[in-house]
């Protein structure tokens, strides 16, 4: 009888999977609740495939760390907490400005602060968004299930590798130590994107330049003959720095449009019930599965309601949401904080119907109930 | 005519440098170079990561795998490039803010585990990027931009603390004395382990200014009669030691190296599933 790739699985543990079939190398962490398995299983499994784990001295060195072993060629991940996160950010805006593919996992948890350290919350959807300073895009990915956690782990580093840029995977707490069945598929069945690396003589490489047809810069691995200069300055194509004030226009406005200009590539959601309904919620992570159930009850009840559930949270999929706004009566915004992502969702279908929002922050995961409840009393 | 040295391993589309006149930040920069020179490494090999502040400008000049981070973050990035890839030789550059103060975390840890990673800090006892504010390093009563009435911090001896948490070659040499440098930085580099190398150097600029030290060439005759080689302190009476600066090797130990014993657990359970 054929080994079955069939297994249960907790969510954190379904991180490590993916990031290893994806090409995980490397893993720099920090220990933190409710993310801390994900550094324990990358601490197991890297040495045996030849991989380094190493535990640093806080969070902003696992981000260094991480960003480091990026440039020997590495793909490297680091996965955090809210509080862990809000020191990552001096990292995420170094891999976003030298182009420097990561993978940033952080398992929310209620905040500000120390918050509730075992209760899953979704208040990191704006700092996943700015929480860097200066101008720029950045890739956030928002899982739903334990099997999703498998695939968009993966998903994660093609994008970063593809658009060398840092991508962070937002995770809900009661996913990341939930268990559930999924199948392992065989890795033959799983597209992997590597770095393009660059293939001419040293002497003409320049580490920032774009070539016709490409999106980002070729990128050589440390110790492989092409010497070239990493900053967090702004730089020019040759990697060096320079207060150029076209220079500085461009590269920034490079790194926003690499993101911006790509989000048919990037963007993904699922519709769920959507195709004959008059209302929709809009809900991502674990609330889209309550929001799921809700749908279920409201449709046997009579609503032609459906959900709208997206996996790529940044960049937003401005333009299906407009096209959803512009069929339905009324868009629930339902989500663990008081209006974060409702306010992005207003902005883009408030000119077209009704946008509101459910939120809590108590640290208790919403529940199909009381959305219905509050859909049925909204109507009244 | 131009020295092989700049010639081979300097960027020289990128100078001139932005250093101030006076400034010893290049006379430290040469003597890292001559050392990687005179230990005949392979440049493709070598992997110069440095923090922020005015020394951690030099890791743009040399022609290397060149990395410059974020501030007091140059150890932890070298740390994942060392960790990452164990073939490449690690050196970092960094100043006395970014590596005592916002970086001094990293340090202490580099030093513990005994990662085979050369770093040199350029000492010049000020944050002169930022224009004169007080350091780690600023000697107690002298003044800085942020201590307009004297420091009344007590100062770091990096060395100490360096030897404290691990590393495994500490040395501390100075501007008057350049030779030593290059002679440390080779040291440094052929030790398997943590190296840490405090060069003091000079800022006539802002610490000179702020304290009255006069120019660059002043400053460096103020190091040389200031420092005094281990050797010939050890041999001072008490009362002539004080307010001496010890340059030379400070301490030697021998200890596990950490990527070599990452390897080992490697090696320990290949195979396994």
């Amino acid at each position: 009888m054929p080994k079955s790739n069939v297994k249960l699985m907790q969510g954190n543990e379904a991180c490590v999977e993916g990031a290893i079939v994806a090409g995980m190398e490397f893993f720099a962490g920090y220990p933190i609740t409710p993310s801390t398995e994900i550094a324990e299983l990358s601490a197991a499994k890297l040495p045996k495939i030849g991989g380094k784990f190493i535990q640093m001295e806080d969070e902003i060195a696992s981000i260094s760390a991480t960003i480091g072993a990026s440039l020997t060629g590495k793909k490297s991940m680091t996965a955090t907490s809210g509080p862990g996160f809000s020191l990552k950010q001096e990292g995420i805006g170094y891999a976003i400005m030298a182009e420097i593919p990561c993978v940033i996992v952080n398992v929310q948890r209620g905040g500000p602060s120390t918050g509730l350290p075992t209760a899953p919350a979704q208040g990191d959807i704006m700092q996943a968004r700015w929480g860097t300073h200066g101008e720029h895009s950045i890739i956030a990915l928002y899982p739903s299930t334990v099997k999703e956690i498998f695939y968009t782990t993966i998903k994660a580093f093609n994008l970063s590798e593809k658009y060398r840029t840092p991508v962070i995977l937002l995770m809900d707490e009661v996913i990341g130590h939930m268990r559930e069945k999924i199948e392992i598929p065989n890795k033959d069945e799983i597209e992997i994107y590597n770095r393009k690396e660059p293939t001419q003589a040293p002497s003409d490489y320049k580490p920032y330049e774009i070539k016709n047809g490409d999106i980002v810069p070729e990128m050589a691995s440390f110790g492989k003959g092409y010497r070239y200069h990493v900053t967090g300055l702004v730089h020019d194509e040759t990697g060096f720095p320079t207060s150029d004030h076209e220079v500085a226009e461009k590269l920034i406005t490079r790194l926003v449009n690499k993101i911006e200009a790509n989000k048919d590539d990037i963007v993904e959601y699922e519709e769920y019930r959507l195709e004959d309904a008059d209302e929709a919620i809009i809900a991502y992570g674990a609330t889209a599965r309550s929001a799921k159930s809700a749908i279920d009850t409201l449709r046997e009840e009579g609503r032609k309601i459906g959900l709208f559930r997206p996996i790529t949270i940044w960049p937003v999929a401005e333009k299906q949401i407009e096209e959803l706004a512009k069929r339905v009566r009324s868009i629930t915004v339902v989500e663990m904080n008081l209006g974060q992502y409702f306010e992005v969702i207003d902005r883009i279908a408030g000119k077209h119907t009704k946008v509101v929002k459910y939120g809590r922050v108590n640290g208790e995961l919403i529940n199909p109930k009381e959305i219905i409840a509050f859909i049925n009393n909204r109507r009244g | 005519m131009v020295s092989h040295l700049v010639e081979k391993y300097f960027r020289t589309e990128t100078l001139p440098h932005i250093w101030c006149p006076g400034c010893g930040n290049g006379t430290v920069t040469r003597a890292i170079v001559k050392a990687i020179d005179n230990l005949g490494l392979d440049q493709d090999q070598v992997c110069i990561v440095s923090g922020i502040g005015c020394s951690s400008r030099a890791a743009g000049y040399l022609d290397f795998n060149t990395v410059h981070t974020t501030h007091g973050r140059a150890l932890a990035f070298a740390t994942g490039i060392k960790l990452a890839n164990p073939k490449l030789t690690v050196i970092v550059i960094t100043g006395d803010g970014d590596c005592a103060a916002i970086g001094g975390n990293h340090l202490i840890h580099a030093a513990r585990r005994n990662i085979d990673i050369t770093t040199i800090v350029f000492n010049n006892n000020i944050y002169g990027m930022t224009g004169g504010q007080y350091s780690p390093t600023t000697p107690t009563g002298d003044k800085g931009t942020t201590a307009p009435y004297g420091n009344i911090d007590a100062n770091f001896d990096l060395c100490n603390l360096a030897v404290s948490a691990g590393a495994t070659y500490v040395a501390r040499s100075s501007l008057s004395n350049p030779n030593m440098i290059i002679k440390q930085v080779e040291e440094g580099i052929k030790n398997k382990g943590f190296s840490f190398i405090e060069t003091l150097t000079t800022c006539p600029t802002y610490y000179g200014r702020k304290n009255k030290k006069g120019d660059g060439v002043e400053m460096i005759r103020y190091l040389g009669e200031k420092t005094i080689n281990k050797i010939a302190y050890d041999k001072l009476p008490e009362e002539k030691r004080k307010d001496k600066i010890i340059i030379g090797e400070i301490f030697r130990g021998d200890r596990p190296e950490f990527t070599e014993e990452y390897q080992k657990v490697i090696e320990s359970i290949k195979g396994e599933i």
